[in-house]
């Protein structure tokens, strides 16, 4: 639609930061805890993200092609979104403490990530960026969601991980 | 690294077992150990598997020859629609092996393709005909058929679903992934959870269901009713029916290039289907032909089942799926190579390499460019074609629109064909989503369900009006104007042709 870039994730499928420009939380939300942050850039007839949301946070209104918009403020980052959404397109972040990040990502492989453990980090391109602890790990319609702590300057690169056996 | 993999590697049934263990989505129950004969060559199975998953589980690739050129011949859709795992099974000629089951003391054969062996011995048919009726018969037990039987059956009608799998669901119990769309339409369930709840919905309101069954005509009377004949068990059975609702499916395309007949080189769908119906891997590093919705989430299953992906090519500029599902891809390190194509597939006996090329600005590959990919699988999701075949037989006209990818039964937005009393639904009306497929499923039923109250109940029109919304809210994506307008080309020339 707009001006050609050098980049079109049409042509690559891998979505960069800037091409979520205007589907991420403010700086001053993201400042105050987890929040989400949804990935789905294109319409799909699609609103499970809507219907699961407890806080109403996320509509998908009037039509239900229409992309989510997502009202940060009533977001509290549950996270039930993440397991539910068909594309895996959703992430909760939370970069309020000074170096840590937490991250919760929807995981669909295996091996299984043990708690306590370190996962390699991999980016939108699967490429590894670093390492993360896994806090957490459950499963919903066997969707795994992983909670990883993580450097905080990766909070908006890491979207994937990859479990060594 | 090639030489290891010398031919004996592929075709011995001593290579290692490829069945799945573990796998994040799904579990696989096998069923007790037999033991069959291929070629002489005993093979060790479960229960449950077909011939050809059973062959594939034992690293065997070659199920027959070409007749001219004696080419090996490899497992290609796996849902009967292909002519390539044809073999005599116990002195019975042109057995489709992906259709059947295993048992214990099986003598299997390969045969050439299209030269038909020996009559068989088998001797006269086990018994006489078998007669029955129905309110209305369903070709099909996919989605579009499982709902549309659902929905007569609790209707309080009488009605048969007839399908030649071995299981119920048609393509749902191989989808993994979970759907879009809203609450109503199983949004966020997987398909292959979706299946099981469709086949307890139909036990529970009493769908009568005929599976592992082929149809072998469907005709129409002279007062109005039609007959359809199908065999079930080696046993020819003639239901007499007032309606039949065809929601027979459809099959995948396959494109021109050098060696595309090598084993291994499969149907998107028959890679699915052996991955995660039979839990059994066809190789271990695919190439991925078409970036559209099943190329990508195929590819993103073939990663869940262990089995790497070299890479995703695409002919057209742009990715033809969804965002969503390239980014889960990539996210991976999967590579979509888009305005690429293959150009040849390389082995004599079975795959060892792809060739892939970028497209020059004219469209034509950029040969200087091209190189070898190192796999052992590629696996084509160029598309489907709708299979109504049994529509054109019974002279419903069909056209070409190649917006829904081919020869579409000509009907209106109810599903009702030209012919009164058929109707059609799902993917052999034109290529669409499963969850559509559902939608019109039911659509058709409750047409047929008017047609025999004359149009008297009001809770089934209430239901096909609904049912009608839903469909034109799941289609109301920009993704889905194509199926919009082909459906549109549909209805006009079914209002013309009345």
């Amino acid at each position: 639609m707009g001006a050609k870039s050098d980049h079109d994730y049409q042509e690559t499928g891998e979505i960069r930061l800037s091409d979520l420009a205007g589907h991420l939380p403010p700086k001053e939300r993201l400042s105050r805890g987890a929040v989400v942050v949804v990935e789905c850039l294109e319409q799909i007839p699609c609103n499970p993200c809507a219907t699961v949301c407890p806080s109403k946070a996320i509509r998908v209104e009037p039509s239900i092609k229409d992309l989510p918009v997502v009202d940060y403020d009533r977001c509290t980052g549950c996270g039930l979104c993440v397991a539910v959404c068909p594309g895996l397109a959703i992430f909760i972040v939370d970069v309020s403490s000074p170096n840590q990040a937490t991250i919760k990502l929807p995981y669909e492989m295996l091996p299984q990530p043990k708690i306590g453990g370190q996962v390699a980090l991999l980016d939108r391109q699967g490429k590894r960026c670093g390492v993360g602890e896994v806090l957490a790990f459950s499963r919903q319609r066997e969707t795994g969601v992983v909670t990883l702590a993580i450097d905080k300057k990766l909070a908006m690169q890491v979207r994937n991980i990859e479990v060594g056996q | 690294m090639k030489e290891s993999r010398s031919k004996k590697d592929f075709t011995s049934p001593l290579t290692a077992d490829q069945r799945i263990v573990s796998h994040p989505i799904l579990f696989f129950k096998r069923g007790t150990k037999v033991s069959f004969s291929f070629n002489g060559v005993p093979i060790h199975a479960y229960e449950g598997e077909s011939i050809a998953a059973a062959l594939e589980a034992n690293g065997i690739k070659e199920l027959s020859r070409s007749v001219e050129r004696g080419r090996p011949r490899g497992f290609f859709c796996a849902i009967g629609k292909c002519a390539s795992c044809l073999m005599t099974v116990d002195g019975m000629p042109n057995v489709r092996a992906c259709l059947t089951p295993v048992s214990e003391g099986m003598t299997v054969l390969s045969q050439s393709l299209g030269r038909l062996p020996h009559p068989s011995t088998r001797g006269e048919p086990e018994s006489l005909v078998l007669r029955k009726k129905a309110d209305v018969v369903v070709l099909g037990a996919g989605p579009a058929g499982l709902s549309a039987g659902i929905a007569i059956a609790n209707a309080g009608m009488q009605v048969l679903v007839i399908d030649e799998s071995p299981q119920i669901g048609g393509q749902l119990p191989k989808q993994t992934h979970k759907f879009f769309g809203s609450v109503d339409q199983y949004a966020g369930v997987r398909g292959v959870d979706i299946a099981r709840e469709l086949e307890e919905q139909a036990n529970s309101s009493g769908v009568e269901f005929s599976i592992r069954s082929s149809v072998l005509s469907l005709t129409r009377r002279q007062n109005g009713r039609f007959v359809v004949d199908f065999n079930r068990d080696d046993r020819l059975t003639v239901v007499e029916t007032p309606a039949v609702i065809v929601a027979t499916g459809a099959s995948e395309r396959m494109i021109p290039f050098p060696n595309n007949d090598l084993p291994g080189v499969y149907g998107a769908g028959a890679v699915q289907t052996l991955v995660n119906i039979y839990g059994v891997r066809p190789g271990s590093r695919v190439l991925m032909v078409g970036a559209g919705n099943v190329g990508l989430i195929v590819s993103y299953q073939l990663l869940q089942a262990d089995i790497s992906v070299a890479a995703v090519v695409e002919f057209m500029p742009r990715i033809g799926g969804y965002q969503v599902h390239a980014s889960k891809l990539r996210r991976c390190g999967v590579p979509i190579y888009t305005s690429h194509s293959i150009l040849m597939a390389v082995g004599s006996d079975r795959v060892e390499g792809a060739v892939i090329a970028p497209l020059g600005e004219e469209g034509a590959t950029l040969e200087a460019k091209a190189r070898e990919l190192d796999v052992d699988t590629i696996c084509l999701a160029v598309g489907l074609s709708p299979c109504a075949e049994v529509l054109r037989a019974a002279e419903v006209p069909c056209r070409m629109i190649p917006e829904l990818g081919g020869f579409v039964p000509l009907h209106a937005p109810f599903m009702a064909t030209l012919v009164d009393g058929l109707y059609v639904a799902g993917d052999a009306a034109g290529i669409g989503e499963a969850s559509t497929a559902m939608v019109e499923g039911k659509i058709a039923a409750m047409s047929a369900i008017l047609r025999a109250r004359s149009g008297r109940d009001v809770a089934a029109e209430r239901a096909r009006r609904a049912a009608l919304e839903g469909l034109h809210a799941l289609r109301s994506g920009p993704a889905a104007q194509v199926i919009v307008h082909g459906k549109k080309r549909v209805f006009q020339a079914f209002r013309l042709a009345r």
